[in-house]
């Protein structure tokens, strides 16, 4: 039996060997490995001396790793927010059967073809006071015109949402776009014989059907918020002071520069919690859909 | 107010909105075009928005020659990295869907999962594995590290894809005689050109664009372009050349800008079908 | 057809997960046969075919085609060609390769592979079709290639897996007929799944009604139309369906009566082996054998017509004794009667125990 199967299914294995490879050596084994390294008194050199959680208690110390964890949340919410409404008020004024679409289309999505490295530059020029919007006022004439939110501690997140947004509202747009596409005519028709107006069907009827769509949407922008990380570099380097540093910089500061690969090891392995707490339930609901789906 | 007129303020609220959308999101790269084209003395006088005065190609020359070695190790670093990652995830996409081995609805689950786990998770450990291996810092490492990063999201897409197909066509070829990879090579992968052109597109965009893993991994004498241009723009010693700091952006964005623009919609297939759902 | 080509199952079973489809399922068919499998979406049917052809993992049990056991064989190695519902053609293969493929892959030589190629065209009249792709094809068009690249591989084994259910309903009789008139031809073993009765009666020398992973009977279409084995077989085949009327046994001095509130209907004959005066039984009437009281019938009653339905050839009466509905075939030009007397020929009824269904 075992022989015969073994016969069958022999190139499928071989086929599949990289994949397994990989998802072994890196899906699992990397992951248990740094785990593991958290649980040490590493530092520059990895060590087998445990220490339990001794590196998570020195982490939960650091100013750094707890303004970098408040500032992701605060970005987080403020950039899934304002791209979903930007977003998804584009898809909506692109489903009015408007001239131009295509030309919309390609003006709106065109920055998510672009590199972070490149949005936080251009966004850094742009913001920056002697160079960018404060100085163009200026330049009009509004001689006390004040703009430089991206220079203060208590104003540079919400620049980098800005450019964020800017880079990100295009994949709301086409998603939550193709998703009104899909909504049946005849639920248009409906709710206009009911003498429904278009806003308020948008609201009570069309955008609760998209809800599979707006769940997809957010988890693929939280996705940006947990691996963030090139924006930073390129637009604030983490400045001014700690006030725009995050998880993934705090990880590869610690790693290559600071070279304490104990403490590292312990905020990565503290933000693939995180991420598997509210991606993991959600992904493993849909495997069970497909995993049911096909056995049919 | 009656029908018509209400209809017509409606339009132009529409259209007004869409404009002003349209202009926070082209403005920009404008800024950049035009600031490329400028002086330094008119770019520290002058207006951010005003076209320049008297243009010039200076600072395209400069960057073109500084960025020149990021770019062609961008190359080096793409054409084997998609290539690959698109093979892998293909295959596996395939055999996964079409083949029902024992352990292959886990190792669909791993892959959802490890799609969204952060890289910095894996970057300490992998780079020792490399290390170990004599890779870390080379050409076959970061290819190694793209097409491990890649192949969540391509062997889903791959998967997905097929899940499509009927799986009758496959039945079809095995009464016929069809073997694992005949069947692969001479049914299931001349159907895959639409998927093919959505992986291409996303793998050579998201391969362009990374930073992260070519800092880490691609060692000094293969600097991606984007991590050549980071260090370029921001190495603060001297005055900066704002001109020319554009028109390296500019030239860092402008392989997945004419991606972009070459594929039209298929891109947009390509963000909602393979970043999308498992 | 020289090659020995029967088909045997025995004690089948396939499980999907922890679900068991098909469970110690057996069933034979003779060389040259035309066995249809029938049933309702899920029964099992196609999952049966699929292990026929060696397309899914068996968990037990045996599958031998002309004498050889191919329980473990791949499908190309059982001797066997398909045609499948969606007609699963190659879409970026011509025609001809589409029918060409299986022959190249096995290493044919290519005056071979074309003679073939060439037979089953004019066999099917696709013929001028060959050099076209499948997405050029109506549907009709595209099910003939299907059931050529099943003919160029002169199996001896063909199976069907609802080969016509995507055509409309004039194509779908038209290929009928075709495959009917094919299998006469070459004289091969033929098992054809569908949930289509009418194919099921038109097509087949035997049909196995499948139900939950079980065959409930297999006989010839005349015997399971007139002697159905159970009350599920004799709702599924028939259309209009079957009368179905409760009631109960009893026992007279001209033999067995079956009896309820509002009929006594004479059987003319003795109470059924294994039965009892009393018992709870079903009698199932085909809408044809329930006519006018006349000579040789039994009386079922005076029906009041509640409604009439004309469907061309003849019409469909609606009926009613006492709480009894029961629906009688009349001829086409016929009136609505208002009230009339029903009978029925007794060696055309059927009888069934209500509880477990089974004919009496």
């Amino acid at each position: 039996m075992m022989k015969i199967w073994l016969r069958r299914n022999f190139s499928a294995l071989m086929a599949l060997s990289p994949a397994l490879l990989i998802v072994l050596v890196v899906y699992v084994g990397c992951t248990i490995w740094s785990v593991r390294i958290s649980l040490t008194d590493s530092h520059i050199l990895p060590s087998d001396h445990y220490v339990g959680l001794h590196n998570y208690v020195r982490l939960l110390n650091t100013d750094r790793w707890n303004t970098s964890v408040g500032n992701l949340v605060f970005f987080g919410f403020m950039f899934i927010i304002a791209s979903l409404v930007t977003g998804t008020l584009m898809a909506i004024l692109m489903d009015q059967r408007i001239k131009g679409e295509a030309l919309f289309r390609t003006i709106y999505l065109y920055p998510l073809a672009m590199s972070f490295i490149v949005t936080g530059l251009i966004w850094e020029w742009i913001l920056q006071p002697t160079l960018g919007i404060q100085k163009m006022m200026r330049n009009f004439g509004f001689a006390h015109f004040h703009f430089d939110w991206i220079n203060h501690s208590s104003t540079v997140l919400y620049t980098v949402a800005l450019a964020a947004v800017w880079q990100g509202s295009g994949l709301v747009m086409a998603i939550m776009l193709a998703g009104l596409r899909g909504v049946d005519d005849e639920i248009w028709k409906a709710a206009r014989i009911e003498g429904i107006s278009p806003v308020r069907t948008y609201i009570s009827i069309v955008l609760p059907m998209l809800g599979g769509a707006i769940a997809t949407v957010t988890v693929l922008l939280a996705l940006t918020v947990v691996r963030l990380f090139d924006l930073i570099i390129a637009m604030t380097g983490g400045g001014p002071g700690d006030s725009s540093e995050v998880p993934a910089k705090f990880i590869y500061d610690y790693l290559f520069d600071h070279q304490d690969i104990g403490l590292a090891t312990a905020a990565s392995t503290l933000m693939l919690g995180f991420v598997l707490v509210f991606i993991g339930p959600w992904q493993i609901w849909q495997w069970r859909r497909d995993v049911r789906g096909a056995g049919r | 107010m009656s029908r018509a007129r209400k209809h017509l303020a409606a339009r132009v609220a529409i259209y007004t909105c869409l404009i002003a959308m349209a202009l926070f999101v082209l403005g920009p790269l404008y800024v950049m075009v035009i600031t490329s084209l400028k002086h330094m003395s008119e770019i520290s006088s002058g207006n951010i928005l005003a076209l320049p005065h008297i243009p010039t190609i200076a600072p395209w020359l400069v960057s073109a020659h500084k960025l020149s070695a990021g770019f062609l190790n961008s190359v080096k670093i793409l054409i084997p990295s998609v290539i690959i990652s698109i093979a892998v995830g293909a295959i596996a996409g395939y055999a996964l869907q079409f083949w029902r081995l024992p352990g292959a609805s886990l190792l669909v689950l791993i892959l959802l999962i490890g799609a969204f786990i952060p890289y910095a998770v894996f970057i300490y450990p992998l780079v020792r594995i490399l290390a170990f291996f004599g890779l870390f810092g080379t050409l076959t490492g970061i290819v190694i590290v793209h097409t491990t990063f890649g192949l969540p999201v391509m062997t889903i897409l791959f998967k997905n894809f097929y899940s499509s197909l009927p799986v009758e066509l496959f039945k079809a070829a095995r009464v016929d005689g069809a073997g694992f990879w005949r069947i692969f090579a001479s049914i299931v992968f001349p159907m895959s050109t639409p998927i093919v052109i959505v992986a291409v597109i996303l793998q050579v965009t998201g391969i362009w664009n990374d930073f992260l893993l070519g800092l880490v991994f691609a060692g000094r004498d293969n600097m991606p372009m984007t991590v050549e241009l980071n260090n370029i723009v921001t190495t603060t010693t001297g005055t900066r050349f704002y001109n020319q700091d554009m028109a390296a952006t500019i030239l860092t964005a402008a392989v997945p800008l004419l991606v972009y623009l070459v594929s039209g919609r298929w891109f947009v297939r390509g963000i909602t079908a393979g970043a999308v759902k498992g | 057809m020289s090659v020995a080509s029967n088909v045997s199952v025995a004690n089948l079973q396939v499980k999907f997960g922890a679900v068991r489809v098909l469970n110690e399922l057996n069933i034979e068919v003779k060389q040259s046969e035309f066995v249809v499998l029938l049933g309702p979406s899920g029964c099992g049917k196609s999952t049966l075919l699929n292990a026929i052809a060696g397309l899914i993992d068996v968990s037990g049990g045996k599958v031998m085609i002309g004498g050889r056991d191919v329980t473990h064989e791949e499908p190309k190695d059982r001797n066997i060609a398909m045609v499948f519902q969606s007609y699963a053609l190659y879409p970026t293969m011509s025609v001809r390769r589409n029918l060409s493929f299986g022959l190249t892959v096995a290493g044919m030589a290519r005056p071979e592979i074309t003679r073939r190629v060439q037979a089953a065209a004019d066999l099917l009249k696709i013929g001028d079709l060959l050099d076209r792709r499948p997405s050029a094809l109506s549907g009709g068009q595209r099910q003939r290639v299907a059931i050529g690249r099943a003919l160029v591989r002169e199996a001896p084994v063909y199976l069907f897996d609802e080969p016509l259910s995507n055509l409309d309903a004039q194509l779908r009789a038209e290929l009928r007929v075709e495959i009917k008139r094919l299998h006469k031809r070459i004289g091969a073993t033929i098992i054809f799944v569908t949930h289509d009765q009418i194919e099921a009666l038109t097509l087949a020398d035997r049909i196995a009604i499948m139900k939950g992973g079980k065959i409930l009977q297999y006989d010839t279409p005349r015997t399971i139309y007139a002697r159905p084995a159970n009350l599920y077989v004799a709702g599924f085949i028939g259309s209009p369906a079957m009368n179905f009327i409760k009631g109960r046994l009893e026992a007279s001095d001209d033999g067995a009566m079956f009896v309820n509130d509002d009929m006594r209907f004479t059987l003319r004959r003795p109470l059924p082996p294994g039965s009892r005066a009393g018992q709870a039984v079903t009698l199932g009437l085909r809408p044809e054998h329930v006519v006018a009281a006349g000579d040789g019938v039994a009386p079922l009653g005076m029906a009041d017509v509640e409604l009439l339905e004309t469907m061309g050839a003849d019409s469909l009466a609606w009926c009613r004794i006492g709480a009894c509905q029961l629906t009688t075939r009349l001829d086409g030009a016929a009136q609505n009667p208002g009230r009339i007397a029903l009978g029925a020929d007794p060696a055309e009824a059927s009888l069934f125990d209500s509880e477990s269904g089974d004919r009496l």
